[in-house]
């Protein structure tokens, strides 16, 4: 489902080169679950930008479900995006000025499918039934989070990259949000790769790989 | 149903912002209804010389001369009318009047009142279409009776006369029978100068006031029986009256003349209504590229969530056709309204009525100007959307995507092609659309200097030590996301634009200032015959009047220039002087007839150009005689010093050399002429006088007036000082459409700048709270808003008031012709008004802002 080789990112940073990746190569089977760990700067949200097609890597391919993303202009890339790949940010990355289920809509709206049911369903699923007209502003950050794993599952994607889902909730409503992860994920069949810092959710995944210094230094299976 | 994605979004991303984009409508709106006020006004204006072209001249065709009619003149005109001219060019037996127009001194002698009017000594049947109605009714058809005369309204007023009163008009006494009511093509402004008179033909030569050197125009009104031949007769008989010194012109010529007169008014009023538009665009692209900015998240995730750039610019470019859809549809309605105050504005000035009438194209010009402006100026701030990458929802740092965009380069060529074109458009013309928009570029390129070099100043020269409220204000000129520039530009340009208008105004009426300058003259008798000139010299004298003469001018024509005599030929052939015998004469200069004088002496108004002035009168009449010539009529008569004229008076010819050249101020009221003689050449030749002199009680002017009319009826009088006042009202009147115009690209800046604080209201807001939160008070908070806008203020006005100062100097310099002085109290002022405007609408704006608690801002947050 996703395979990287040689991947590379090298930025310019106050005029001097920044290698921030250097030489990644992994695949993933459909249906996976894979943690991305590391220390702050390991470049854990670099990989995931480049594994999910949202940048250019300096060096390297990458492969989402057989389509080598790397050579694909960006409107190819927003296309393959939406028919395949759904996305979960750390600060929740609502449109502020829609609503709840018309943040949901949107990923289907632009595939041209009907979608006010299947929003509808998604956020009763994610617990907030009560809450389709409530604005992001009107909704705490776990709300929000939920409306964005919503919206994220709306188009059934092959695969879902969550860059720190949790990073920005408490404990509590941290760890609700990862049930409610799984639970889609184990009902859709989706492949997931998080990024995380914290060893707890890491631990749930099958297979973990931590980075250091933009390099793996680790790949391991749980057991 | 993709197509549905964009419309949605487009709907929704308005929601939070749409106060915001209905001020941005609001830039739009001034300008659309400038455009469809001044538009519709042009329409209704053509509209009205259409339906009334015929009843304004009051015939098919007119022949006019500023002499008698010659035999050849008479001839043609007889054939036109003739009984048995059926087979004819005219097609039929016509008709025709002779209108004989000539000004004269009339005086009320019960009420001692007298006035400098236009005479018109009227055959029967004038006018042809139209009429010229009268209260009480019916006068104009008894005036052929003879001894009545059919006054102005006005002049009544002036004269203090009523009906039935004695009117004496040289020799003759006629009874004011009636006063005129309507007449055909009758301008305010020009009767404010001097109302007209009529009289029947058969009255004239009683009066007496026709005499050697009058000036009168003779005008054949002619019914042709059939008036569709009018245009045809028109151009077989021009180049024949050409040499008789006679004109003909059809009512087509007039109706075609006429409009495109109102045409160029209309298109000028125009172009400074689309500046007003074109302000609101920049307005409205400053304001959609803060918008985008504030979007740019929301862009990146769309991208990540699947929509590609052509959708997501497609959606904010709804939106702006949107913005400019509602703008102008508001505009139009607002415009539809003001049309019926341009006419009220330059009813004086215009010789036709109007009827205001809501013109359809005028309408759907407006829409489409507004939309068209809308979606061009928002293009470039449009275009960064496609650049927005998606991996900003990971990374907020992060830049746009990489490689040029040549599409920001096709969207401002053509943004200025359009400007261009738009100017073309309403001028009329692509060459005036082309300097309209490089004069425009111009101004909006310094002001866009000038605010950036604030900025850059600022930042680099920081007053440091200034209270903290002033020094955080001026800051807020640089903060990101300012709208400096925008604000600097639209106040700025409407400013300048009001503020040169004004000194061309001023200076125009301050060159024309005879009552405030107590050396010139102030009344003026002229048409003076050499032997009434002792007694009127006398008659001023005794009048208490210290310095009097009187100026002699002498009617003549150029019988040779060189050696060539000057022949009159149709304007088609060249009017270089030809390698053959004969000189061409269509040009203006060869042909007309020049009233000129001899001195000994330059005066006031005049400076030596080239050549050397003479001493003494000629002393050898065998001599060429010498003259001087005013230096643009030497140079359209292609002559130099040295050059012989031969001049023609009264059939005599005088030989002549250039013996020098020389510049005439002609706005001074003093007797300039094109050609002054030596002395002792041109003393017995027949000729009259003018006589200029200074009083400065007006109720003496009017005495004297009076006193000369009884004595000498053929001398007229002028009053300059009432002529003054006349000029500044209709300067006035002019300056009001114009600046009523003028207002709009104003108002657009007062909106702009609204639009303006309300785009970086989020960031005031948060402002306003951390300074409370750290303990200032409403007073500081109010201060540091203060210090933003005077800046603001000073800057805006400070630019408009330099430039305007600039362009007025440069109008007066190459265009007016005129000296150049600064009204430094009028541009204080306009300073003061431009400043205060800013200081209060930005802080008026801002009050709401002062309300808000720290808490609900972070709770918010």
């Amino acid at each position: 489902m996703l395979r990287c080789e040689g991947l590379a990112q090298t930025y310019l940073s106050g005029g001097r080169p920044l290698t921030v990746l250097k030489d990644i190569t992994f695949s993933l089977e459909g249906g996976g679950f894979l943690a991305i760990v590391g220390p702050s700067g390991s470049g854990k949200t670099t990989l995931l930008g480049l594994l999910a097609g949202l940048d250019t890597p300096s060096a390297g391919e990458v492969w989402i479900d057989g389509d080598e993303v790397t050579t694909m202009t960006e409107d190819q890339r927003a296309r393959m995006r939406s028919a395949k790949v759904g996305f979960v940010f750390q600060s929740f990355q609502l449109i502020p000025t829609l609503t709840a289920r018309e943040n949901v809509q949107v990923p289907l709206e632009l595939r041209g499918e009907p979608s006010e049911a299947r929003a509808a369903e998604l956020l009763a699923r994610v617990g907030l039934g009560d809450r389709l007209d409530h604005y992001p502003a009107q909704l705490s950050g776990g709300e929000q989070q939920r409306v964005a794993l919503a919206r994220a599952f709306s188009i059934r994607p092959k695969i879902l990259f969550a860059d720190e889902p949790t990073g920005n909730l408490d404990a509590r409503t941290g760890s609700t949000i990862i049930e409610l992860m799984l639970e889609l994920n184990r009902a859709e069949g989706t492949t997931l790769v998080l990024v995380t810092h914290d060893s707890d959710i890491a631990s749930l995944a099958r297979r973990t790989i931590r980075l250091s210094d933009g390099q793996v230094v680790e790949d391991r299976a749980a057991a | 149903m993709s197509d549905q994605f964009v419309w949605r979004m487009a709907w929704r991303e308005t929601r939070g912002s749409r106060r915001r984009l209905v001020l941005l409508t609001a830039a739009i709106t001034a300008g659309v209804a400038a455009l469809v006020a001044v538009n519709s006004f042009a329409a209704n204006l053509r509209s009205a010389v259409e339906d009334q072209a015929l009843a304004l001249f009051g015939a098919d065709l007119t022949v006019s001369s500023r002499a008698p009619f010659t035999p050849v003149t008479r001839a043609l005109l007889d054939s036109l009318v003739a009984p048995d001219s059926a087979g004819g060019l005219g097609g039929g037996p016509g008709q025709v009047s002779v209108v004989v127009s000539f000004n004269g001194m009339a005086y009320v002698p019960r009420t001692d009142g007298v006035r400098l009017v236009q005479v018109a000594a009227v055959e029967s049947g004038y006018p042809y279409y139209g009429e010229i109605l009268t209260e009480p009714t019916g006068a104009w058809a008894e005036l052929q009776q003879g001894g009545k005369v059919l006054v102005d309204p006005g002049l009544l007023t002036t004269l203090g006369g009523v009906l039935g009163d004695t009117l004496a008009l040289g020799q003759s006494r006629f009874v004011i029978a009636a006063a005129v009511t309507s007449q055909p093509g009758n301008v305010a402004a020009a009767s404010a100068f001097t109302s007209r008179i009529y009289i029947a033909a058969r009255d004239l030569e009683a009066t007496g006031l026709l005499q050697f050197g009058s000036r009168a125009e003779y005008e054949a009104f002619v019914k042709l029986a059939q008036p569709a031949r009018a245009t045809e007769i028109a151009k077989l008989y021009r180049p024949v009256l050409r040499p008789e010194r006679a004109g003909i012109r059809s009512v087509e010529q007039n109706r075609s003349d006429l409009t495109e007169a109102l045409t160029q008014l209309s298109n000028y009023l125009g172009l400074v209504a689309l500046i007003a538009l074109l302000l609101g665009g920049m307005g409205v692209a400053s304001a959609v590229h803060v918008f985008i900015r504030q979007k740019l998240d929301s862009i990146a995730v769309l991208r990540v969530l699947g929509a590609g750039t052509g959708r997501l610019f497609t959606v904010y470019l709804i939106q702006a056709i949107g913005l400019g859809a509602v703008g102008s549809l508001i505009g139009a309605t607002l415009g539809a309204a003001l049309q019926r105050v341009l006419p009220l504005v330059l009813a004086d000035l215009l010789p036709v009525d109007v009827t205001v009438a809501l013109d359809p194209g005028a309408v759907l010009l407006g829409l489409g100007l507004g939309i068209w402006v809308s979606v061009m100026f928002t293009l470039m701030p449009l275009l960064a959307i496609r650049r927005v990458s998606p991996l900003r929802t990971l990374r907020r740092n992060v830049e746009q995507l990489p490689g040029r965009d040549p599409a920001r380069i096709v969207a401002a060529i053509a943004l200025v092609v359009s400007v261009a074109g738009l100017a073309a458009v309403q001028a009329g013309r692509l060459r005036d659309g082309i300097a309209f928009t490089i004069a425009l570029g111009v101004v909006v390129v310094i002001l866009w200097l000038a605010s950036l070099a604030l900025i850059r100043g600022l930042r680099r020269w920081f007053p440091s030590r200034w209270p903290y409220v002033w020094r955080q204000g001026l800051a807020n000129l640089y903060r990101p996301g300012n709208q400096t520039v925008t604000v600097v530009l639209s106040l700025g340009f409407g400013a300048f634009l009001l503020s040169t208008l004004y000194l061309v105004q001023s200076n125009l009426l301050r060159d024309l200032n005879v009552a405030g300058v107590s050396a010139r003259p102030n009344l003026a008798f002229l048409d003076i015959q050499p032997d009434q000139r002792d007694g009127v010299l006398q008659q001023l004298r005794e009048a208490g009047i210290d310095r009097v003469e009187a100026v002699p001018m002498i009617p003549m024509r150029i019988a040779s220039i060189k050696g060539k005599p000057v022949v009159i030929r149709p304007p088609s052939e060249t009017d270089s002087l030809s390698a053959d015998s004969a000189a061409v004469a269509t040009g203006w200069a060869m042909r007309r007839e020049y009233r000129s004088s001899y001195r000994d002496s330059l005066v006031d108004s005049e400076e030596l150009v080239a050549g050397t002035w003479w001493e003494g009168p000629m002393t050898d009449p065998a001599q060429p005689v010498d003259v001087s010539l005013e230096v643009d009529i030497a140079t359209e008569l292609h002559v130099t010093i040295g050059d012989e004229i031969v001049w023609d008076v009264q059939g005599i010819k005088i030989p002549s050399r250039v013996a020098n050249t020389r510049k005439v101020d002609w706005a001074r009221f003093e007797p300039n002429f094109f050609a002054v003689f030596r002395g002792g050449a041109l003393e017995e030749a027949p000729g009259f006088m003018v006589s200029l002199v200074r009083v400065e009680d007006p109720a003496q002017r009017g005495r004297l007036q009076r006193t000369v009319a009884e004595q000498y009826p053929n001398v007229t009088s002028i009053d300059l000082g009432s002529l003054q006042q006349l000029l500044e009202k209709i300067l006035g009147r002019v300056a009001l459409a114009i600046r009523f115009m003028a207002g709009f690209s104003l108002a657009t800046g007062a909106v702009v700048l609204v639009g303006a604080i309300a785009t970086t209201r989020f960031q005031r807001v948060r402002e306003a709270v951390l300074l409370k939160t750290l303990g200032a008070v409403r007073r500081q908070v109010l201060r540091v808003f203060l210090a933003e806008y005077l800046a603001l203020g000073l800057l805006s006005a400070g630019m408009a008031v330099g430039l305007s100062t600039a362009a007025g100097w440069g109008l007066a310099k190459f265009i007016f012709e005129t000296d150049f002085a600064v009204p430094f109290p009028a541009l204080g002022a306009i300073l003061l008004v431009i400043l205060a405007l800013t200081v209060g609408i930005g802080l008026f704006s801002s009050l709401d802002i002062l309300r808000r608690t720290p808490l609900e801002v972070l709770r918010n947050e």
